[in-house]
Formats: structure tokens, sequence, C-alpha cells
């Protein structure tokens, strides 16, 4: 009997369907989709990179050589910020999973505390990238002098490190993941006042951070991929 | 389960609510969720843009039919565009240009996807309204912005893009190369930026909607094949837009911020520029990654179209269903594989070439399958020749003889020669353009009533189609002609070449089937917006269809049905059935009441 009612009530609600065959509403389904898509445009980015840089091998600069800075320190470790960074935005996924998790159970306080924690690692890894894109671009056209050393920087159009288009590409790549990412950390903020006012109270269901959660999480994985692509080969 | 009725009755007193309350003229007219009136306002900006755009090519036919001839009228339009009567060559350019992207995005992508995907997708799978009517309403803003955009570009002082719709750099990256490669060209990236938006909107709203709400016992083989062909429409959208999203920002950054992505070293009026490094070729890559199955997007819908209305006027079901869907994705699938077709002059390995050619030739046998279902649909059929049949007859052809030469061109031995010549104008007006576009006036004409609750006027419409088919074979059929003695396309004028001059005759020819064509869609207009007020009152089921659109009530309603959403107990194309007692059977009937029809294997 209560079958046949739950499907008598999908029928006469507003957004009465059938079946719902993946058991996913139409916002989760819409996200995925839009993941999709937006993987596409990373993905015809990544393989533009990956076209010219082609066109330049054996005199594409290594990224080891490139990006060696570390914060307060003032020998050359490399890679070792990026890793960190990496680090960092990859821990905010767990967070982020945790948050949804604890949305499974109900438990808002657990997810205030989780979200809270995501936004703060996003925040890192934006400032971090900003860190970084400034240690790249520092110098000047005639050449800046810093720690003894001739310093000419990157920008859009010049780079002291090699071919221009590492840094065309650099700032294009990394610029647009990490406006996805800022977006990210401004969405996950809309979400955790939502959640702080209590907007679900009454559905009992956390849907709103599954999907900024998954929203994350892609985040996360390209740059797993830019990562790879553009400082580890 | 006491309480649970009493929950249910005080849904269903919520939802009466719902139908009844109040509209402003804002909320219903302009900033409305309800997908009927969205696919209203997408099928009415685009018979607008469609006008622009055929004006824009009337134009320029004067241009090509008559290069020594002077009109002063046009002056009176274009003002400096034509000083003299004598359209100016750069304004020349942004016209081409201009002309192909409204009707190629605007038009046939956002006009054809946007009008009928809306108006059917919840009708036809029986869904209160799209998944989202907000994020619906979002895409069709973007669509109106993006076309305010491009209308205002034309205004401008250095006039618009003048690049061709395919925008290739350099002329696309430098703002100093011409005129239109300036401010026209910002203001057509920002358009289709906007577009992009529009289509990504609407495209997953499509998806989703299909996906999840369909009605109870609306199987994915129940579909009616116009719900086929939008939902891989859409698919299509979603996965090549972004790509076209990613090349148009890295042209921006080319354009404004200095770097090299699309340019290598260069020079303008002998002085050096400062780019090095980067490739146009890549750009031509990342544009026909999204232009092939741009190709298709344009087409499969008015493909569904015709199939849904075939089925109906010709009182028959659909011959190979599943046939259908199967080269539908087929279809899809191919298109992406295949880009590298438009590329074959760039210097490609001849051995990539090969496979380009090999994937090429393939959309041939989905193609023919499809042509083979319609013929064999309308075979021995109860034509009811209504406009609708007759503009999907049309299609049909034009997919026929515009395939034919499809072959010829996905040849790269033939298409270096023929490349870039009116041969290749002949060939996609025909299979794409025309095609799409009486696709699309297949389903004005069928789904009119279903939008306005008025028939069309039956023999302007009859005019308007043999009007318009002879003049589409009258303008394309000799550019054939045109491309084989090599006249090449996009130029101003071809009086500079003696060879080019025993051709006058057919560019004359020409210009005057296409000004006859364009009165002849003054016919359609006028009967459009004629019926909209004044047509015959449509019944509720005018074309005796048996798909789910036609059971809910003439006056639209907010939620599509008054009480429940019908069940779906059939297929859609239960036509001329034996032993049925009418010769449609409508999709919510149940196998129960037909008794005398049943046929084993067949439910």
């Amino acid at each position: 009997m209560s079958n046949t009612a739950a499907i008598h009530e999908t029928k006469t609600g507003y957004w009465g369907g059938g079946e719902s065959p993946y058991n996913v509403s139409w916002g989760k389904l819409y996200m995925w989709i839009f993941l999709l898509s937006d993987a596409f445009t990373f993905s015809t980015l990544l393989i533009a990179y990956g076209t010219l840089r082609h066109k330049f091998e054996g005199h594409w600069p290594v990224p080891g050589d490139v990006f060696h800075h570390f914060p307060f320190y003032h020998g050359e470790i490399k890679l070792a910020y990026v890793g960190l960074m990496t680090f960092i935005l990859i821990m905010s996924s767990v967070t982020m999973v945790l948050a949804v998790e604890a949305g499974h159970r109900n438990s808002k306080k657990e997810v205030m505390i989780w979200l809270f924690l995501t936004i703060i690692g996003g925040l890192m890894f934006v400032g971090s990238q900003a860190w970084e894109w400034f240690h790249f671009i520092t110098g000047t056209e005639e050449g800046k002098m810093i720690n003894g050393k001739l310093i000419h920087g990157a920008n859009l159009s010049i780079n002291e490190y090699g071919n221009p288009l590492f840094g065309d590409f650099f700032f294009f790549i990394t610029g647009f993941h990490g406006f996805h990412v800022f977006s990210g950390v401004v969405i996950n903020t809309v979400v955790f006042t939502l959640v702080a006012q209590g907007f679900n109270d009454k559905k009992k269901d956390y849907e709103l951070v599954e999907k900024v959660g998954l929203y994350w999480h892609f985040v996360d994985l390209v740059w797993v991929f830019v990562f790879t692509f553009f400082y580890l080969i | 389960m006491e309480n649970q009725a009493h929950a249910i009755e005080h849904h269903d007193a919520h939802g009466h609510d719902d139908h009844h309350h109040e509209q402003t003229f804002w909320t219903k007219y302009v900033f409305s969720t309800d997908h009927k009136m969205i696919s209203k306002q997408f099928l009415i900006t685009a018979i607008i843009m469609a006008l622009l755009a055929m004006f824009m090519s009337m134009t320029f036919r004067l241009q090509l039919g008559w290069p020594d001839s002077k009109f002063p009228f046009l002056e009176k339009i274009l003002g400096h565009w034509a000083k003299g009567g004598k359209l100016d060559p750069t304004f020349y350019l942004s016209l081409v240009t201009i002309h192909g992207t409204i009707m190629v995005f605007f038009v046939l992508t956002g006009g054809l996807s946007g009008t009928f995907a809306n108006l059917l997708i919840p009708l036809q799978v029986g869904a209160r309204d799209m998944a989202s009517g907000f994020l619906n309403m979002l895409s069709y803003w973007f669509f109106f912005g993006s076309c305010c955009v491009m209308t205002a570009s034309l205004l401008f002082e250095d006039g618009a893009a003048s690049g061709g719709w395919t925008i290739y750099p350099p002329l696309s990256a430098l703002p100093q190369a011409i005129g239109g490669s300036g401010l026209g060209m910002t203001l057509w990236l920002v358009s289709m930026v906007l577009f992009i938006g529009s289509a990504l909107l609407g495209g997953i709203n499509y998806v989703v909607t299909v996906v999840n709400m369909r009605t109870k016992g609306m199987s994915m083989t129940r579909l009616p094949l116009t719900i086929w062909s939008f939902m891989i429409t859409a698919i299509l959208g979603i996965l090549s837009f972004p790509v076209l999203f990613a090349a148009a920002l890295l042209l921006v950054f080319d354009r404004s911020f200095g770097t090299s992505f699309y340019l290598s070293d260069i020079f303008i009026n002998g002085v050096p520029l400062e780019h090095h490094g980067g490739s146009p070729i890549l750009f031509q890559h990342l544009f026909w990654f999204l232009g092939h199955p741009e190709v298709y997007i344009v087409l499969l819908p008015a493909l569904g179209i015709t199939s849904e209305v075939i089925a109906t006027q010709s009182r028959k079901p659909i011959f190979g269903y599943k046939a259908m869907i199967g080269s539908m994705l087929f279809i899809a699938f191919l298109s992406f594989v295949v880009w590298g077709h438009h590329m074959f002059i760039t210097g490609m390995n001849p051995f990539l070439g090969s496979v380009f050619v090999f994937t090429t030739l393939l959309v041939a046998i989905p193609s023919a399958v499809k042509v083979f279902n319609y013929i064999a649909t309308i075979f021995k059929g109860n034509i009811v020749y209504s406009p609708a049949i007759l503009f999907a007859i049309g299609l049909v052809s034009f997919f026929i003889s515009g395939g034919i030469t499809g072959i010829i061109l996905g040849d790269s031995a033939l298409d270096i020669p023929l490349h870039d010549t009116y041969f290749v104008v002949a060939h996609f007006h025909i299979v794409m353009g025309s095609s799409a576009i009486f696709g699309m006036f297949a389903g004005i004409y069928h789904w009119f009533p279903r939008m306005f609750g008025r028939m069309m006027n039956k023999t302007l419409g009859y005019w308007h189609f043999w009007l318009t088919l002879i003049c589409v074979y009258g303008v394309f059929f000799p550019m054939h002609f045109l491309g084989l003695a090599g006249v090449p396309r996009r130029y101003y004028a071809n009086t500079a070449y003696d060879q080019f001059d025993q051709l006058v005759n057919i560019n004359s020819m020409i210009s005057i089937f296409a000004l006859v064509a364009g009165v002849a869609q003054l016919v359609f207009v006028f009967n459009f917006f004629y019926s909209v007020f004044r047509g015959k009152k449509a019944s509720q089921n005018p074309w005796n269809s048996s798909t789910l659109e036609w059971t809910a009530p003439v006056e639209h309603i907010h939620g599509n049905w008054p009480g429940e959403i019908p069940t779906v107990y059939r297929w859609p194309y239960d036509y001329s059935k034996p032993g049925a007692e009418k010769d449609f059977i409508l999709q919510t009937v149940p196998h129960s009441e037909t008794e005398s029809s049943n046929h084993a294997g067949m439910l």
C-alpha cells in the first residue's frame, strides 16, 4: 500500500515524474553533467598545452628549475612548495568527504566543522598560488637584483626561464584552475552560511553539501592532472 | 495509511493553488520559468535573428550577382557601409561572417533546440516542467543577451567581426589586423561566451529532464524520436561547447594580454610583432572539435522532428525505430572523430588525413539508414499533405543531395582542389543549413497548434514550401558548378579574373533565386504572426497524433496537465495498427483496452 501511495505522490506533485532510474535527484545529475563538460574545458587546455610543448621538445623549461622557492627559506628545494599546496588541497577534499558523511548522519555541527576546514584549505591553496605566482613574476624587463642574482621573472610575454609559452600556459591554466578553486571557496562559504542558518533542518538531508562536494572533488582532481602535466612531467 | 492519504490530499490541494496563483505580465511573459513560454521566446527571437541574417545574405547576394551595379537604396539602409549604393568590401566580409554566425548559432542551434526541446521534452516525456525552470529561464536570457551583443556589434564604427564565422587566427587574434578584428571581434567573443553559457544551461537541463523526469511507463524505448534527438543533441553540445569555450578564452588572451597561443612569428605592415611559438593550426583543431559536432547539433533535432512528422502524417509507424536511435547515436559518436576533414589543406600528415577520410565516409552509413527509414515510412503511407510533411520530405531531399556532395568533400584528394570554393558553400548550405531550417519549419507547422492553440494557414504554407524548395535548389545547385570551376568563397567580387567572366550570369541567376527565397519567407512570417492572433482555433489533437503532448489541454496551463500526469503504456508510433478501431492509438491507452489490435511480440 505504501508503495502505491508513493507512486501516487510523485505523480501528482509539481515535479511529478515517474521513476528516477539512477535514484539521484535532478540537481545531482545536473552537477555531474556540468562537471563532465567542465572536464572537457580543462582537457582542451591541457591538450593545447601538450601540443605546443611537444613542438619545443628539448627546449622546454624544466619545472624543477623554475619552481624551487619556499617561503622563509633562501635555498632551493625543487617542487616542495607546490607539493605542499597539492597536499593541502587533497586534505581539503578529505574534510569535504567528512562533511558529506556527517550530513548523512544529520549532524549539523559536524557538517559545519568539516565544511569550515574545507574552506580554510581552499583559502590556503588560493593564497599559496598567489605566492607562487608572485615569485614567478618577480623581476622586471631590465632585470632586478635579488640576493645577488639578476632576475627577469616571467609574465605573459617574457620568460627568463625559456620559452614564453611556458609562462603563458602556466598563468592561464593555473589561473583558470585557481578561479575554479576560488569559486568553490565562495560556494562553500554560501553553503556553510545556509547550513548555519538551518536551511535543511526540515528536510533533514544535506544534499546541497553533497553537490558542492562533487564540485570540490572535481576541482581537486583537475589539480592532480595540472600538477602532473605541469610540474612533474 | 490514513495519514498518508491525508498528506496526498494536502499535496494535491497545494498543487491546485500553484496552478492558479496570480501572475504579473513580467512573470508570465518575460521572466517566465514555464517551458512553453520559454519555447515561444526562443522561437520568436530566432525568427527575428533569422530575418536579420537573411537580409544580410540578400545584401551580399546583390553585390555578388551584379558586382558592377549600384543600388542607391542600400545607402539609405546601411549608410557609410554602402556609399553611393556600392557595398563596402570590408562590410561585405562582416556580412558573410555575421550571417554565418547568426544562422549557425542563433537560429539553428539556439532557435531550433531552444524552441522544440523546451516545448516538447516535458510534454512528450510527461513532466510538469523542465528539471529546473529557473536555469531554463537563465538559458533563454543568456541567449537573448548574446543575440543583442552580436547584433550590436554591427553598429560600431569599425564594423563587426569579419574573419569568417570560423574566426581563424591570426585574423581574429590580432586586433589591429583589419577593422573587424578590433571591437567587432571582441563583441563576437563576448556574445559567444554568453551563447555557450546558454547552450550548457539549456543542454544539461534537457538531458536531466529526459533521464530523470519521465512519467510512469515512459521507458527509454517508448520515447518519441524527437526526444532522443534532443537528448543526443544536448549531449553533443555539453561535450563540444566547452572546447570552443576554452579555445575562445585562449584567443582572448592572445588578443588582449600578449600571449602567443595561436600566434607564431608574424609581421604587420613590415613590422615584426612580439609573438613567438604558437600555432594557428591549434585553433583550427580546437574550433573544429566543436565545429563538426555543431553540424549535428544543428541537424539532429531537425531529423528528430522529421521522424515524428513523417510518421504522424503518413499514418504509419516509423520504420526501424531502434535503427533510428542507433544511427543517431552512431552519428553523434562519429561527429567527434571527423573534425580533421575541415583541415585537409593545413599540411596535415596525409596518413592522418586518410584516417579522417575513413571516419568521415563512415558517417554515410547511419545517414543512409535514416534516409532509408524515412522513405520506407512514407512508402505506401496514407499521407496527409500538410505543410509540415512537405517540409519534412524537403529535408530528406536536401539530406540526400547534400549528403552526396559530402562524400565528395570528405575525400581528401577531392577536397584539396575544392576547399574554400563555392562547392563547399553549396554543400553545407544544402545539407546543414537548408535541411535544418526545413526541419524547423516542419516543426513549426506541426506543433503550432500545440504552441498557440491555433492552426496556421495551409495554403500560405504550400506557397511557402514550394517557393522555398525551388529557390533553395535554384540558389545552391548552380553553386556546385561555380565551385568546380574554381570560384573561391568569401570574395567580394570575382571580376578581377577573366576565367570567371563567363560565370557572371550564373551568379545573377543565383541572386534572383535568393531574393525570391527571401520574399517567400515573408509569406511565412505573415502566416505565423497572423495565425498567432487570428488563426483557426485548434482542436486538442489536430493531427490525430499518438504522442503525449496532445493529451494536454489546448490552453497552456502551468504544470501541463490539470490532474495527474498520464501513464504511458505503449510506444509512440501506433498508427494504422491492423485490427484497431482508429488509425492511431494514444500512448496512454493500455493494451487491455485494445484487445483487437494486440499482437504477440508487439507490446
